[in-house]
């Protein structure tokens, strides 16, 4: 479903330039759900803005769903197969625009045209109750507003979900809550995940397989029963391991 | 559904059932948190009054304004019938000064629904283009603003011919530089979050995201920016008239009447004082009325409601 090849990714140029990624390769099966864990600024979150055009500055191969990406433009179709969750519910969601503004806008961009039901729907999908259907950001909690950021992304019934640390700025209780409707999701619609997380808690419950990346490379991919049973080949991989243990 | 409480607690909700009724509801408590300051309010009072008597003028006003007496010249307050006394052609000043009130909210009017909207639509294509686009917009924009305003409306206004409607022009290509730059500020903070990043991932092209995107979190700040400016725009049309390159006689602008009564302000001071207190006391207002709308509309607020 999604083949990364050599991927690179820099920002500025000449003597400013910062190597985000280098050398990234990975694949995710279609259905699966694949972790990418690293300390903050390994470059894992640059991996998914790589591939929505978000960082533009990019080298090696990606290819989704049969369809290479090519600079930072994306087509219709690309919208409609890969959409992203991101990490801070307060900022990704328009402050001036109410839930049913942000759901709406998102179906009609997506060309559906019977938004009234597929809104209400898109709520029920996401374990929300109709009467938060109007109202705006600042009047629903942090939970609240990453099931609408939820919503918004399934509003073009993509293939492909990106997730952007899609619990780190939620409370433990409300992790577990918005882990678990992802869970859910994923079944009933048969998404495929590409989850990046500092968390290995969080990565082993959601995902599959996993990479473990530091300063920018990948230094292992594994699966979740290695994970479990701490079988990490590299020393980083261990120590990473190891930390989340003790804790 | 029919009792002033039930409305209330309508309009109060924090579970809107349309979305008019969300429309309506946070209306509802701007108006309030905007009712509850008491100088805005009285600014508010001030500037309905002052819309009452430039559409009621014809009734409201004592005498004809252009009527002219000269044997009744340069009365002073308080004379039977001409309570704000007579000017030097013996007209009402009162009457002149309810006439002009027009001309003011024409000339107010005019240029806030020129200069903010230019302002706004340079600014935000500037800061959400960035680029070529950006630099040649702002470095226009700057050769704007380095202009003295009044010199460069006094430019304009020589150029285009003296009058009312060029007045207004030259004011609106004097006023829009500075909300440009407010509203491409306002663009550069906005145009990097993630919900704008999050509606280009649904295929939003960037007319979408400036018109329904980024307007929305502007227009606050430029609203209350342009009601504190509202006292400079009075105050420059009353300059470009009392230069005489404004309102020309006998028209009874405020600015020009000053000018009028320039001339005898040592032996007859009312003559130009009357009209001074009103641009005066309208100028303030709309300061007024800024401030208390700056209280309610700044989104920072919004947020943390």
């Amino acid at each position: 479903m999604i083949k990364v090849e050599n991927l690179n990714v820099w920002f500025d140029d000449g003597y400013d330039r910062v190597d985000a990624v280098r050398g990234a390769s990975f694949n995710v099966n279609q259905g699966e759900s694949f972790g990418l864990v690293g300390e903050s600024g390994s470059g894992k979150s640059t991996i998914l803005r790589a591939m929505t055009g978000l960082a533009p500055t990019w080298s090696g191969r990606i290819e989704i769903d049969g369809l290479a990406l090519h600079g930072h433009k994306r087509n219709r179709d690309f919208y409609k197969t890969v959409q992203m969750v991101f990490q801070d519910p307060y900022a990704s969601l328009h402050p001036r625009h109410s839930v049913d503004q942000v759901l709406g806008e998102a179906l009609h961009l997506q060309g559906f045209r019977d938004i009234d039901t597929r809104v209400v729907k898109l709520l029920d999908d996401v374990g929300l109750d109709r009467k938060f259907r109007f109202r705006y950001p600042h009047q629903l909690s942090g939970g609240q507003r990453q099931r609408v950021a939820i919503a918004r992304a399934l509003a073009g019934e993509p293939k492909v979900l990106l997730l952007d640390e899609p619990t780190s700025a939620l409370d433990v209780s409300v992790q577990a809550e918005i882990l678990n409707l992802l869970t859910d999701l994923r079944e009933e619609h048969g998404l495929t995940y590409l989850m990046v997380s500092h968390d290995l808690p969080v990565i082993g419950h959601m995902c599959e397989r996993l990479a473990v990346m530091k300063s920018g490379e990948i230094v292992e991919v594994m699966d979740v029963t290695q994970l479990r049973q701490m079988q990490a080949k590299h020393p980083y991989s261990q120590e990473l391991i190891g930390v989340s243990v003790a804790h | 559904m029919n009792t002033p409480t039930s409305y209330r607690a309508w309009l109060l909700t924090d579970a809107p059932t349309s979305r008019n009724h969300a429309r309506l509801s946070s209306f509802y408590k701007g108006w309030l948190s905007f009712r509850s300051n008491p100088m805005a309010m009285f600014g508010l009072g001030i500037l309905i009054a002052l819309l009452l008597i430039a559409l009621f003028a014809p009734i409201l006003a004592p005498h004809d304004w252009q009527a002219q007496d000269l044997s009744n010249r340069l009365q002073p307050l308080g004379t039977p019938g001409h309570i704000l006394g007579t000017d030097s052609l013996g007209r009402d000043i009162l009457s002149r000064l309810i006439e002009g009130t027009q001309i003011t909210l024409y000339i107010v009017t005019l240029v806030a629904l020129i200069a903010p909207v230019a302002g706004l639509l340079v600014g935000t294509v500037a800061g959400y283009a960035g680029g070529w686009v950006d630099v040649v917009l702002m470095r226009i924009t700057d050769i704007f603003l380095a202009f003295p305003r009044l010199v460069l409306a006094l430019a304009f206004v020589a150029a285009l011919g003296a009058g009312i409607e060029n007045a207004v022009l030259a004011i609106s290509l004097t006023a829009w530089p500075p909300y440009a730059r407010i509203a491409r500020a306002e663009t550069l903070t906005i145009r990097s979050s993630d919900y704008i990043a999050a509606i280009r991932l649904q295929g939003a092209g960037p007319f979408r995201i400036i018109i329904k995107h980024i307007w929305p979190l502007c227009i606050s700040s430029l609203i209350v920016r342009v009601t504190l400016d509202m006292a400079g725009i009075i105050l420059a049309a009353a300059g470009l008239g009392f230069l005489g390159l404004g309102a020309q006689p006998p028209s009874p602008e405020w600015g020009a009447m000053i000018s009028e009564g320039r001339r005898f302000i040592l032996d007859h001071w009312w003559v130009a004082t009357m009209p001074g207190l009103a641009i005066f006391t309208v100028s303030l207002a709309f300061n007024l009325l800024g401030d208390g709308l700056r209280d309610v509309l700044d989104p920072k607020d919004g947020d943390s409601q």
